[in-house]
């Protein structure tokens, strides 16, 4: 069992769920391995997936994860400017509620809103990314990518590299590994550092070449195109020029390191796409990983007592 | 019609009650003696008649009603959310017989016939209804109004509350043209730009929510702006919802050598802090919105000084669909009148602030602020009073509210004392 009925925040998750989680995690990558990659875990329950906001990779990782869990899956996508008038937040997802859902994965552009979702209906809620708040699903499978690769947390040092403030991988990832007892620390422009975030353990150096020397891992953010031209970011050779990780600034390295990004990659900005594709890259297990640690999440969430193989 | 759930005809005598006259600050001996809904004298405990009846006030403060200077009430336009009638319900549940009206109606009041339209329109509630006139024309930052017909056909003050003066040039010319009628100009101090966006204070507590967030020198940037325009054109400026320290330290330096400016803080600035808002509950967001704990403490070492004059609502109701929106698309306020008194006791009453000053941050302070002439127990007047049980906590819900809105941040949360009654000539209010 998890400490929580819905997966919402990784602030106050144990790090015992964390680990529970990445094992089974683990457990469906074999599973996602196999030539038929289906088990009957979630048969008979549905789940919808409501998204409020565009995505196309974490929409689809979750649809996998469910459709391979047997689940029966229903989409519902709503621009979110329908949400600004007219039918209310809570008109909507009652109107979802008579429908019985079991579970709803919900992507929102306003913080708060997964929590927010749990006092309007009585299904298990998972956050696919509320705002600028959190995406822990993503999280999830940024620890267990890092644990594959490392196979433990002990003395990991983890560097998450762009635009932390309005990046809500970065706050739920904050939370996992300082849960997990790995050393954090965040680099960008301080502009877009956010007020009081070292409360939370973290250390914060502006200089890249200092933070790649330090880390054995990064976690790389896009750098979202509309942050330019309001100030935030000046241009992008600019950007590039400072944090950029760029083939140069890696070659200069007399060390490995890990390169992470949660997708999706604006090459030649925020990574140059020979270190993407390099052998340092576990860019493309982070989205496999994504659909085993869904379906690990999904079974915990629904199917707890069940054995995977069932 | 307002009509009291009880209706005190012929003699009462208000018996047992601890008598307090804040303008005077002084305590009565006696009973209070009311004759057909009039103040009569004060009597001593002895004193009793053949046809005189007796309400209990035992164990209870009996004092003026309280004066609120901001509250929103929604008429014209918005009646959906509020309407006269049911603010002035909303105050003398809330212990009020006073209060003045922001004019960011639908349409604005910014007229002299708009000042008359909400006098004649609350003139038989058992409330004064004090206008607040617009500064602008439309709230739209760029062209005064009529500002000596509105104060002749009775605007107290004016404000384009909700929306700040962002031209510095008008913000002079409306302080130093108002001048000459002897009105304070109230001026919603935030930043434009550093507020674009925002939802809450940006702090550790915003980071932690992923919500956008405006620092506190949002509001003290204009505040100090504001200063100096009245200090250069020698006016008078009243200074609404303050909420940073920053802003507190400007005034009360200000105030060291000028006697012009005056300041308002909210019972949900002194109550709550932005950890409060870990929960996304969208009543806690409020503009200007809730800051730090050090904010917190600097706005009742602000009140405790003497820096701030007075507690005033922000009473701004909003219907349960604009509020239960997601935390960025949900409207900005919270309902007031209701819990202003208990919120505020169970705030400063931990902080050792005696009762009498309490009282006077309803009464005595907003009275000075806006030159509002009152007396406590006037023979021959309409009785005004209000009667308060310091000693009861009360767990507020949203049943508890006469306001036609819901919007309180206070739900769930236990007060310590509840105004019991507020009597206004014969009409006698009853919280139950």
């Amino acid at each position: 069992m998890l400490s929580n009925k819905h997966f919402i925040s990784l602030k106050d998750t144990p790090k015992q769920d964390i680990m529970k989680l990445i094992e089974t995690g683990l457990s469906f990558r074999e599973v996602l391995e196999r030539p038929v990659k289906k088990v009957p875990t979630l048969s008979g329950k549905n789940i919808l997936n409501l998204f409020f906001e565009n995505s196309t990779r974490t929409k689809m990782s979750f649809e996998l994860a469910e459709k391979r869990l047997s689940a029966d899956v229903t989409n519902f996508s709503a621009s979110s400017s329908s949400l600004n008038k007219g039918e209310t937040f809570r008109d909507t997802v009652q109107n979802i509620q008579v429908m019985k859902i079991d579970c709803i994965v919900m992507r929102h552009p306003s913080p708060g809103s997964s929590l927010q979702l749990t006092n309007f209906v009585d299904s298990i809620i998972v956050n696919a990314g509320d705002g600028c708040h959190e995406h822990p699903t993503q999280a999830m499978l940024d620890v267990m990518s890092l644990y594959e690769k490392f196979e433990t947390f002990k003395n990991l040092k983890v560097a998450i590299i762009g635009d932390i403030l309005h990046s809500r991988v970065a706050l739920s990832n904050i939370y996992a590994l300082k849960t997990l007892g790995v050393e954090v620390t965040l680099c960008g422009p301080p502009h877009l550092i956010p007020v009081g975030i070292k409360d939370l353990g973290v250390y914060v150096n502006y200089n890249v070449d200092e933070v790649l020397e330090w880390a054995d891992a990064i976690n790389v953010l896009r750098i979202q195109r509309e942050r330019m031209g309001i100030g935030l970011i000046p241009s992008v050779r600019e950007y590039r020029e400072v944090f950029g990780i760029t083939n140069k600034r890696i070659e200069n390295l007399k060390k490995e390191i890990v390169i992470m990004h949660p997708g999706p990659i604006n090459r030649g900005v925020e990574l140059d796409g020979d270190i993407a594709d390099s052998d340092n890259s576990i860019i493309l297990n982070q989205v496999l990983n994504g659909v085993a640690m869904r379906m690990s999440i999904l079974y915990h969430l629904l199917s707890e007592g069940d054995t995977i193989n069932d | 019609m307002i009509k009291g759930d009880k209706i005190l005809d012929g003699k009462w005598i208000l018996s047992g009650g601890k008598i307090y006259d804040p303008f005077k600050e002084k305590y009565i001996k006696g009973n209070i003696l009311i004759s057909d809904g009039k103040f009569d004298k004060i009597v001593n405990e002895n004193y009793t008649d053949e046809d005189v009846n007796f309400l209990d006030c035992k164990g209870k403060i009996i004092t003026h009603p309280f004066i609120d200077l901001h509250a929103h009430f929604r008429e014209p336009g918005r009646e959906d959310k509020e309407t006269i009638e049911s603010g002035c319900l909303s105050a003398l549940y809330g212990g009020y017989t006073t209060i003045c009206l922001m004019p960011n109606t639908e349409p604005p009041i910014d007229t002299p016939e708009l000042i008359k339209f909400i006098i004649d329109k609350s003139k038989d509630y058992p409330v004064d209804i004090l206008p607040i006139g617009a500064i602008t024309k439309g709230q739209s930052g760029k062209e005064l109004t009529e500002i000596g017909l509105m104060v002749k056909e009775g605007a107290i003050a004016i404000s384009d509350d909700g929306i700040p003066v962002e031209d510095s040039r008008i913000m002079r010319y409306a302080l130093e043209y108002s001048k000459m009628f002897g009105i304070p100009v109230i001026n919603h101090a935030e930043d434009v730009f550093l507020r674009s966006g925002t939802v809450m204070n940006e702090s550790a507590a915003s980071t932690k929510l992923g919500l956008p967030g405006s620092p506190p020198i949002t509001e003290s940037i204009m505040v100090s702006r504001d200063l100096m325009i009245n200090k250069y054109v020698k006016s008078r400026m009243h200074v609404p919802h303050i909420s940073s320290k920053e802003s507190v330290e400007l005034v009360r330096n200000y105030r060291e050598t000028s006697e012009e400016v005056t300041a308002e803080v909210t019972p949900h600035h002194i109550y709550f802090n932005d950890e409060s808002l870990s929960t996304f509950n969208s009543n806690l967001k409020v503009a200007p919105p809730i800051r730090s704990e050090e904010d917190r403490r600097a706005l009742i070492d602000g009140l405790a000084d003497g820096t701030i004059d007075c507690i005033a609502t922000d009473h701004a109701p909003h219907n349960i669909e604009e509020k239960e929106s997601d935390f960025m698309h949900s409207s900005c306020g919270m309902i007031g009148l209701e819990t202003a008194f208990s919120s505020s006791y169970t705030a400063l009453s931990k902080e050792k602030i005696p009762i009498e000053k309490i009282i006077s941050f309803f009464t005595l302070g907003p009275s000075k602020v806006m030159n509002i002439k009152k007396e406590f127990l006037s023979p021959g007047k309409k009785v005004e009073v209000v009667m308060i049980d310091l000693d009861k906590e009360w767990e507020v819900t949203t049943d508890d509210f006469k306001s036609k809105s819901r919007n309180s941040g206070f739900i769930g949360h236990k007060l310590k004392s509840r105004v019991t009654s507020t009597i206004y000539g014969k009409d006698c209010f009853i919280n139950k």
